[in-house]
């Protein structure tokens, strides 16, 4: 069967790593990746309708400047499509819907959470349950972190991954819950797909560096109960070859970067099943 | 109506800048704050109603899960001080416009205005006095900033904080004033000075001339205008003619009188010594030059390949960072990514490069006034370029940071983007600019506002009580990133045939300098779009409001122009025409309020004519022994500012956006080691890649600046180099920050700064020329100094010398990190008792007067030879030997590999060294330390061949960096992790 996995990247208003985002979904294979600026959804010029793979890339949505990614959610949430009888977010809600495949990446992840559509227990798309906020630091780090997988999480972008290496570059990366029982159904349904963890990968760690933001119980990244919505603060994207590996000049590694493979099981799963 | 919407913390939930703020209040002025809260207040003023505040609050101002909010009350409860810090009238409030956009989506309606403060909430026993200088010496910058203290046993909780709006009031009377130039020179000296213009009687009166000849006068009156000088054309005047702008001192006749007593005139440094050295490289490039625009564009451009263009710009904004560290850092970061990207048809931005030099930030005698602390400066320029940097997407791949007491006067803050461009659009070139007579002025970006006026006269003179409050603005990395990723589609749309940036001198220059294309421009006033009414139409001409472009747009392209920045919520606005009259003309409205012939302007500036005298200085010999502990040495140095571990810095800095990055400025075993040099792949699908890297070296001036300008360009080289660069591709940028060179009452020392000037613009043509790194763009900033009362504080001269080549397979790179126990140690080059100037020497206090000279014949064939042996991949690491010289890189390359070393200094190759220390810690120049796989040797040495390298020593599996003296004692004997930790310390806050 011919590919015909269509992804889109949304970008605009200060996302940043829509070109290599963009890359990404090339690599692992979609044959048709374009990067729609928000404005072109906004004047009704391009849908969500018209592609599988929905990529929110990390950047500073309106420089973060009300809380990460805060306006940027306000945007989704409010703004009509010209002509004013749609909202934007009906698009998004719609997508999900259809059983289609959503990847916030660093920003990306903040503002699905704060669009409620993650961890959107129960598949409530639009109740805020979760956020992330400043770093333990209190700064902006970047640095490259160890990530253990969990294996009974529904989260299609993961599947056959135990563990991958790649690099965090955010000031607000700490996951709070609303409240403990918000984070006990995390781990219940499995939505934790990630937690930072020691180097060996053995277990998920709250010790800085290692857990570079201070997130509860070492969590990273999660999905919603489908699998198919998935946010993470680590950058996939920055890792497609082994030259963006901070180690490359002394280790042998394997053509590819780990982060691609993210990427490649998300263009699979669509292939399969939509 | 005006309400206030208060921000806080739920309880339990962590608020780190409250505790980052502690933290600060107890470090930097040793006050003992028990804790310390933040709540973030956004005054409104509009018309809102009913549940509205509501929904704003709960909605884009608050997060539900761990914020809480107060409409029209105070939050705070149960504290000693509370102290709220916002800003002042017509300061950038970037948070209150993202505010002001969020609650117009909301409300789906326009015309609320929001305000941001913050507020500080102190527990502790703190006196008022305490609170005062919290607020005064930390929270707030009182020349941007207001501030109130309330206490807490005054605080009524039901009351609110009373609202203070700092909303723009001016009377708004737009109108020109003309200026009688016909008075004494007294009158024309007090003209210059009290409106700022940095310009001399001389100079005023050649403006006086031009308006008494008789064709120009008949011309003016046809207009309305007469014999007097409007205050639009003579401030425009004064910004075309700035030093900032005409670079007067490097275009100067200079008679240069050397220590023998005999003269030599130079007819422009700039001329004569940076582009003749390009041009000559280009001749002898023939058919192969890769320039493709050098020194007549905002930056320069070399090829890259058949289908792209590289563009490289380096700046400095040393002034503004010296009043407002981060406003004026980040308007620096992103004012130089605007040059770049205003460059031929523009280019997209790929990485930044800063370069900041300080004062100690532990700095503890009494601040000369006016002097904010160098522990500020450092953290607010840092956190001014990395929200610049951050949040425009661009990677940080390279930098460093220089200490010297001298820049507590005024900081030096480099900033340097690269970008690339398609080598041609639509099957033009790109790499030119040209404007057709018709084409229309179109500005886009930001709005004008009071920020920013007199930024270019304002940084052509020293730093003086007076000096503006208006010269310092804040820039908007996110309207900044709208604008260009709109403008990047209408690029590629070729919808724009020219575009330039406003930066030093707004419209005045950008406008001015583009007219010079077609040969004239009209231009209307009145159309600018303004942040708030009451501007002059001088103000509006010349104010350097930031995230700013002006483009000239084919008529029949305008429509289209217009309405996809309309649709990408960019705003555009038409200013006029530019024609080929050969004037300068500018309306307000129907009123011509400037009418200069483009010639005068820009070229009818006399030059100078300046005397330069070199009596070369001798400074005491050092008289210190022979340290009975190297490895406490090693330690001392290691811990040195200049030399020790920058990576708190580093990694506060994103260097990986954009997912090119192949060097990292931290790499090794633990990720932390000292990179000498940036390499990056810009084109994610290709191996070819990019290299940056820096040379600086400012302590070497106090001995010679022909050397420390021959050492920095070397080091940036070098720096290249060592990661796999090579000479075949390597272009230079050349910033100059000297220190007032032109002899006055001020500057009694004139000519002699002079002559370092000229030293270094000699050691500039010698050493691009005999490298063949042509100098493609520059930038020199000449009023370094702090003249307050009978204070005055000149910065070292300082050259940042950066370097951007192609690497053609980025796969080839090399980091600085020994790899493997058994790998050879080699030390490249040769070491000479060279330590004038060194960090040796100024550890005991000393200069001395052996200051480091290039052999730039040795050090090319050194370096063509490594090339050839990183590319056969014969190299596993290669460290550049600077700083503290070998002791520091051998160190270096081990614990950053975290492996041990045994190295033998009988085995290094050295001329005219007897001491153990001076060999270990000399900076002579072309060295590198190199570790090369056993199995390579012979190749390794083969290529090496004819070039003074030893084998020194061996990569060893124990942690220990073992040093064997010349008389083959152990001198040094210490774990790495030890040397490591002492190397990270001091910056690590």
């Amino acid at each position: 069967m011919a590919n015909r996995v269509r992804s889109i990247v949304i970008t605009g208003n200060g996302t940043n790593c829509e070109m290599e985002m963009a890359h990404a979904c090339r690599l692992a294979g979609s044959a048709k990746v374009d990067i729609v600026h928000i404005s072109e959804l906004l004047y009704g010029e391009k849908r969500l309708d018209d592609y599988h793979f929905l990529n929110l890339p990390g950047g500073f949505l309106d420089g973060d400047d009300l809380g990460s990614a805060k306006a940027g959610a306000n945007r989704i949430i409010h703004a009509d499509i010209k002509g004013g009888r749609e909202k934007l977010y009906a698009q998004f809600v719609k997508f999900i819907a259809d059983g289609k495949l959503i990847l916030g990446v660093c920003n990306g992840f903040q503002l699905m959470v704060k669009l409620g559509l993650l961890p959107a227990f129960d598949r409530d798309y639009s109740t805020q349950t979760v956020t992330l906020t400043f770093n333990d630091s209190g700064r902006f780090e970047d640095r490259w972190v160890y990530l253990r997988i969990n294996g009974d999480s529904p989260c299609v972008f993961t599947r056959g991954l135990e563990k991958i290496y790649l690099p965090v570059r955010n000031g607000e990366g700490k996951i709070v819950t609303k409240n403990p029982v918000i984070l006990e159904k995390l781990h219940t349904n499995n939505h934790i797909v990630m937690q930072y963890s020691d180097e060996n990968y053995e277990r998920a760690t709250m010790d800085y560096p290692d857990n570079p933001n201070g997130s509860v119980d070492a969590i990273a990244g999660i999905c919603d109960e489908t699998g198919r919505i998935f946010g993470l603060m680590p950058h996939p994207e920055a890792y497609l070859h082994y030259t963006n590996h901070p180690r490359w000049t002394r280790e042998i590694m394997p053509e590819d970067g780990a982060g691609l493979s993210i990427f490649r099981n998300a263009v699979d799963f669509i292939q399969r099943n939509l | 109506m005006i309400h206030r919407i208060e921000i806080g913390f739920k309880e339990g939930i962590r608020d780190v800048l409250g505790e980052k703020t502690k933290r600060k209040i107890i470090e930097h002025l040793g006050i003992d704050v028990a804790e310390v809260d933040t709540i973030e207040v956004y005054t409104m003023e509009g018309d809102i109603v009913g549940d509205e505040l509501g929904k704003i609050a709960s909605g884009p101002l608050s997060d539900p899960i761990i914020q809480k909010y107060a409409i029209d009350r105070g939050l705070a409860a149960r504290f000693d001080w509370l102290i709220e810090v916002g800003f002042r009238p017509g300061v950038t409030d970037n948070v209150g416009k993202t505010a002001r956009e969020a609650v117009e989506l909301l409300l789906n309606k326009k015309g609320v205005d929001v305000y941001t403060s913050r507020q500080y909430v102190l527990r502790g026993n703190i006196t008022r006095k305490d609170a005062e200088r919290i607020a005064s010496g930390l929270l707030a910058n009182e020349l941007i900033q207001r501030y109130e203290i309330i206490s807490g046993r005054e605080w009524n909780p039901a009351e609110e904080v009373r609202p203070y709006v700092p909303r723009v009031t001016i009377e708004d009377n737009p109108s020109t004033e003309e200026i009688d130039l016909d008075v004494s020179d007294e009158e024309l000296q007090e003209i210059s000075d009290t409106r700022v213009l940095a310009l001399t009687v001389d100079e005023i009166k050649v403006m006086r001339n031009y308006l008494h000849n008789e064709t120009v006068l008949n011309e003016r009156m046809k207009t309305g205008l007469n014999e007097k000088i409007t205050d639009v054309e003579l401030e425009c005047l004064a910004q075309s003619w700035s030093e900032h702008c005409k670079h007067k001192i490097f275009n100067s006749i200079i008679d240069y009188e050397d220590e023998n007593g005999s003269h030599t005139t130079t007819d422009s440094l700039f001329s004569n010594c940076i582009k003749k050295s390009t041009r000559e490289i280009r001749e002898d490039l023939g058919e192969d030059d890769w320039c493709l625009s050098v020194f007549v564009d905002n930056a320069g451009i070399i090829r890259f390949n058949d289908d792209y263009n590289l563009v490289f710009k380096v700046e400095t904004h040393n002034s503004p960072s010296a009043l407002d560290p981060y406003g004026g850092a980040l308007t620096g970061i992103v004012g130089v990514n605007r040059d770049p990207f205003g460059t031929g048809k523009g280019s997209k931005l790929i990485f930044n490069t800063d370069v900041f030099c300080f004062a100690s930030p532990f700095y503890k005698k009494p601040l000369p006034k006016r002097i904010l602390h160098p522990r500020r400066i450092y953290e607010g320029v840092r956190e001014g370029v990395e929200h610049g940097g951050n949040k425009s997407g661009i990677p940080t791949v390279n930098g460093c940071l220089v200490f010297d007491e001298r820049y507590l006067g005024k900081p030096l803050v480099y900033c340097g983007t690269g970008g690339i461009m398609p080598a041609r659009i639509l099957g033009e070139a790109t790499y030119s600019k040209e404007i057709v007579p018709g084409d229309i002025i179109i500005m886009t970006g930001g709005r004008i506002g009071k920020d920013g006026i007199h930024g270019a006269t304002f940084s052509s003179e020293e730093l003086h009580e007076d000096s503006p409050v208006t010269a310092v603005q804040i820039g908007d990395p996110i309207t900044q990133k709208k604008m260009t990723d709109f403008l990047l589609i209408a690029r590629d749309r070729n919808l724009y045939r020219t575009i330039t940036d406003n930066g030093a001198g707004g419209l005045s220059s950008s406008v001015g300098e583009m007219a010079t294309l077609c040969g004239g421009c009209e231009l209307d006033l009145k159309k600018a779009p303004l942040k708030y009414a009451g501007l002059k139409p001088w103000e509006i001409l010349i104010s350097e409001a930031q995230e700013r472009m002006s483009l000239a747009v084919p008529p029949e392209n305008c429509e289209e122009f217009l309405d996809l920045a309309g649709k990408m919520n960019v705003e555009a606005t038409i200013l006029g025409t530019f024609t080929d009259s050969g004037k300068f003309h500018a309306y307000y409205g129907d009123d011509t309020v400037a009418y200069l012939d483009m010639e005068f302007l820009h070229d009818g500036l006399p030059r100078m004519q300046l005397n330069a005298k070199w009596i070369p200085p001798q400074h005491k010999e050092p008289d210190f022994p022979e340290p009975d502990d190297m490895g406490q040495a090693l330690k001392d140095m290691l811990s040195r500012l200049n030399i020790c571990s920058k990576e708190s810095v580093v990694r506060q800095y994103d260097h990986e956006v954009q997912g090119g990055s192949v060097v990292k400025p931290l790499v090794g075993v633990a990720n932390d080691g000292p990179s000498d040099a940036a390499v990056i792949r810009p084109i994610l699908d290709s191996f070819e890649g990019v290299v940056v890297s820096n040379g600086i070296c400012p302590r070497y001036s106090d001995i010679d600046t022909y050397h420390m300008a021959a050492c920095a360009i070397d080091e940036a080289v070098r720096n290249a180099i060592a990661v796999g660069g090579s000479l075949a591709r390597l272009a230079g940028i050349d910033n100059f920050c000297w220190c007032d060179p032109v002899e006055s009452e001020k500057t009694p020392d004139g000519q002699y700064k002079l002559a370092q000037l000229v030293r270094a613009n000699r050691a500039l043509y010698d050493y691009t020329k005999a490298y063949g790194v042509p100098c493609i763009s520059g930038k020199d900033s000449m009023k370094n100094d702090y003249i307050i009362g009978e204070t005055k504080i000149s910065i070292p001269p300082t050259l940042l010398f950066s370097t951007m080549g192609k690497i053609e397979d980025v796969r080839k790179a090399v980091t600085m990190d020994a790899k493997k126990s058994g790998d050879l140690v080699y030390v490249l080059g040769e070491t000479r008792e060279e330590l004038g100037g060194s960090e040796w020497f100024a550890l005991h206090g000393f200069t001395g007067n052996n200051v480091p000279k290039v052999n730039a014949l040795k050090a090319k064939n050194l370096y063509d030879a490594l090339t050839g042996a990183i590319n056969k991949g014969l190299v596993a690491s290669c460290h550049d030997c600077s700083d503290g010289g070998l002791g520091i890189a051998l160190a270096e390359t081990a614990f950053a590999g975290g492996l041990g070393m045994d190295v033998d200094l009988s085995r290094v190759p050295r001329e005219g060294i007897e001491r153990d220390d001076y060999l270990f810690f000399s900076e002579s120049q072309s060295r590198f330390v190199a570790t090369v796989f056993p199995k390579s040797r012979e190749e390794f040495e083969g290529i090496l061949a004819g070039n003074i390298i030893a084998c020194a020593g061996k990569i060893t599996s124990n942690k220990t960096f073992r040093v064997y003296g010349t008389n083959g004692e152990t001198i040094v004997e210490e774990d790495i992790n030890d040397l490591k930790k002492v190397w990270q310390k001091p910056l690590n806050f």
